[in-house]
C-alpha cells in the first residue's frame, strides 16, 4: 500500500469553500523509459483519481504518463455538513488505494 | 544526467569569460530554496505538498524495526528520534574516534548497522538509507547548520575545500568556479546558486525523487565531464566536511525540495 498524505481541514462552517489536498508516493512510471539492458519498464501509473464527499463525487481527475512521480493534486469544495471525505486513486493494475478524512461542519 | 553535460557544455565559455568574482565570503551563505521559484518554495515549506516527508515517514518506520543479529531497532538504543536525534544532522560530518575519520551522517548510520545492530550497510543511495537520513535530519529541521569545533575534522575540511577549488573534468571547471564565482549567474536558464549543503537528502523534480548530497555533487562533476567519486568515497565525506563550514549558519530544511 503506497503512502498518502491528505490534507482536509478538520471543521469548516457551513457553506464555507474549503482547500483540499492529497498526494500520494506512487513512481507513475511512464512505459516509456528504459531500464537495464535495454528493456522497457512496464507502464505503472495511477490513472484515476476520485474525491467523494458523503455520498456525492465532488472532484475526479483522469491521470496520464506524463504526470510527474508521486502526483499532488489541489481543489476545493463547499462543507455542506459533517461527513467522511474519501480520496481513491485507480493503478494500472485495477489496484485501489483509499484514504480519508472526516469533516465537522458548524 | 544527459541534458546537463550539453547544457553545461554550452555555458562552459560564458563561465569562463566572467571575470568578475563574487566571493561568498563578501556576503552571506543563502540557501539554494532562496533561488527557486515561488512554486518550488511554497511545496518545500507545505508538509501536505512536500513529497520527501514519504521518505520521512518511512524512516520512522525504520527506527522501529529490529534489525541483524543484534534484533535491535535504532529506537532501542536511542528512545526518541525527536529528542535524541534533534540537532544532529546539523553537525555532521562529524568526527567517528574508532575509525579515525571524518563520517557523514550516512556513514554514521552504517556503523551503527555494522557495530550496533550487526547488519550489513545499507546502500547509500537506497530507499532505506535515504528514509533514514531523511528521518534523521527532519530532526533538526529548522536549526543553524553548526559544523563542530573539532580540530581532528581539519584535515578532512582542507582536502574538501581543495577539492572544491580544483578544476576538474574536460570542462576544466572547479566547483568554486560556479558556486563562489558565479552563484549569482544563471546556467541553461536556471540559478546556478552557491551549492549550499543545508537541505539534503533533498526532492529535486528532475530526479522525480529524494537524493542524497552525494548524487547532488555526482551530477555536478558528471556536468563538467569529471569522472565522479563513488558513492561513500572519503573524497565526498572531505567535500561535505567543507560544505557544512560554508554553511554554517543555514537552517537546515531536510528534506527540502528543488527543481
Ligand atoms: C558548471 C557549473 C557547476 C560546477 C562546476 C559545479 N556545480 Fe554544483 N550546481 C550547479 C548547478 C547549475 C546546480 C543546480 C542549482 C542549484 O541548486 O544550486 C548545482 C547544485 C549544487 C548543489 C545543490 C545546492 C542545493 O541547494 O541543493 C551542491 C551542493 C553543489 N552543486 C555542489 C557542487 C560541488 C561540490 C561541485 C564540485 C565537485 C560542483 N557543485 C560543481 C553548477 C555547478
Ligand atoms: C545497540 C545500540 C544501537 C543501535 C541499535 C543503533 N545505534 Fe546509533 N549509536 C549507538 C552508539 C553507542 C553511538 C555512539 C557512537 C558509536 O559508539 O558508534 C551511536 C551513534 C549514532 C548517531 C550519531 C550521534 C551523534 O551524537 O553523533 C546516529 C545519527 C545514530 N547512532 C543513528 C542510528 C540509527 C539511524 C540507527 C538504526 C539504523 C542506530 N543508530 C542504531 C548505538 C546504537
Amino acid at each position: 500500500m503506497p503512502r498518502t498524505l491528505i490534507n482536509v481541514p478538520k471543521t469548516a462552517k457551513a457553506g464555507e469553500i474549503v482547500e483540499v489536498r492529497a498526494m500520494i508516493a506512487h513512481p507513475m512510471e511512464t512505459g516509456q523509459r528504459m531500464g537495464v539492458n535495454g528493456a522497457m519498464i512496464p507502464r505503472d501509473i495511477v490513472n484515476r483519481f476520485v474525491c467523494t464527499y458523503g455520498s456525492e463525487v465532488v472532484f475526479a481527475a483522469d491521470l496520464w504518463p506524463a504526470v510527474s512521480a508521486n502526483p499532488f493534486l489541489s481543489f476545493s469544495l463547499r462543507a455542506k455538513e459533517a461527513g467522511v471525505i474519501t480520496f481513491s486513486w485507480t493503478e494500472d493494475s485495477g489496484a485501489v488505494h483509499v484514504a480519508t478524512a472526516d469533516i465537522t461542519v458548524t | 544526467m544527459r541534458p546537463a553535460v550539453r547544457c553545461f557544455g554550452l555555458a562552459a565559455p560564458l563561465l569562463l569569460a566572467a571575470s568578475v568574482a563574487h566571493g561568498i565570503e563578501q556576503g552571506e551563505p543563502r540557501s539554494g530554496i532562496a533561488f527557486a521559484s515561488p512554486e518550488t518554495r511554497a511545496m518545500q515549506a507545505d508538509d501536505t505538498a512536500n513529497p520527501g516527508l514519504f521518505w520521512v515517514l518511512d524512516g520512522e518506520q525504520l527506527w522501529a524495526k529490529r534489525e541483524g543479529a543484534a534484533q535491535k531497532s535504532c529506537g532501542d538504543c536511542h528512545g526518541a528520534a525527536s529528542a535524541s536525534m534533534k540537532g544532529i544532522a546539523a553537525r555532521y560530518p562529524a568526527f567517528d574516534d574508532k575509525t579515525g575519520q571524518a563520517v557523514d551522517l550516512t556513514g554514521r548510520i552504517n556503523l551503527c548497522r555494522t557495530r550496533h545492530q550487526q547488519a550489513t550497510p545499507l546502500p547509500h543511495e537506497g530507499k532505506e538509507m535515504l528514509a533514514l537520513t531523511a528521518f534523521v535530519g527532519f530532526q533538526s529541521r529548522g536549526l543553524p547548520m553548526a559544523p563542530p569545533a573539532d580540530p581532528r575534522l581539519a584535515p578532512a575540511r582542507a582536502q574538501g575545500e581543495a577539492l572544491f577549488t580544483q578544476r576538474m573534468g574536460q570542462l576544466d571547471l572547479s566547483c568554486a568556479n560556479c558556486h563562489e564565482a558565479n552563484w549569482q549567474g544563471r546556467l541553461g536558464g536556471s540559478p546556478i546558486t552557491q551549492g549550499q549543503s543545508n537541505a539534503y537528502p533533498l526532492y529535486r523534480l528532475e530526479w522525480q525523487g529524494l537524493g542524497s548530497l552525494q548524487r547532488r555533487m555526482r551530477a555536478c562533476m558528471v556536468g563538467v565531464r569529471a569522472e565522479p567519486f563513488d558513492y561513500g568515497a572519503p573524497e565526498f565525506v572531505a567535500l561535505e566536511a567543507f560544505l557544512a563550514t560554508r554553511a554554517k549558519g543555514l537552517p537546515v530544511e531536510t528534506p527540502g525540495v528543488r527543481p
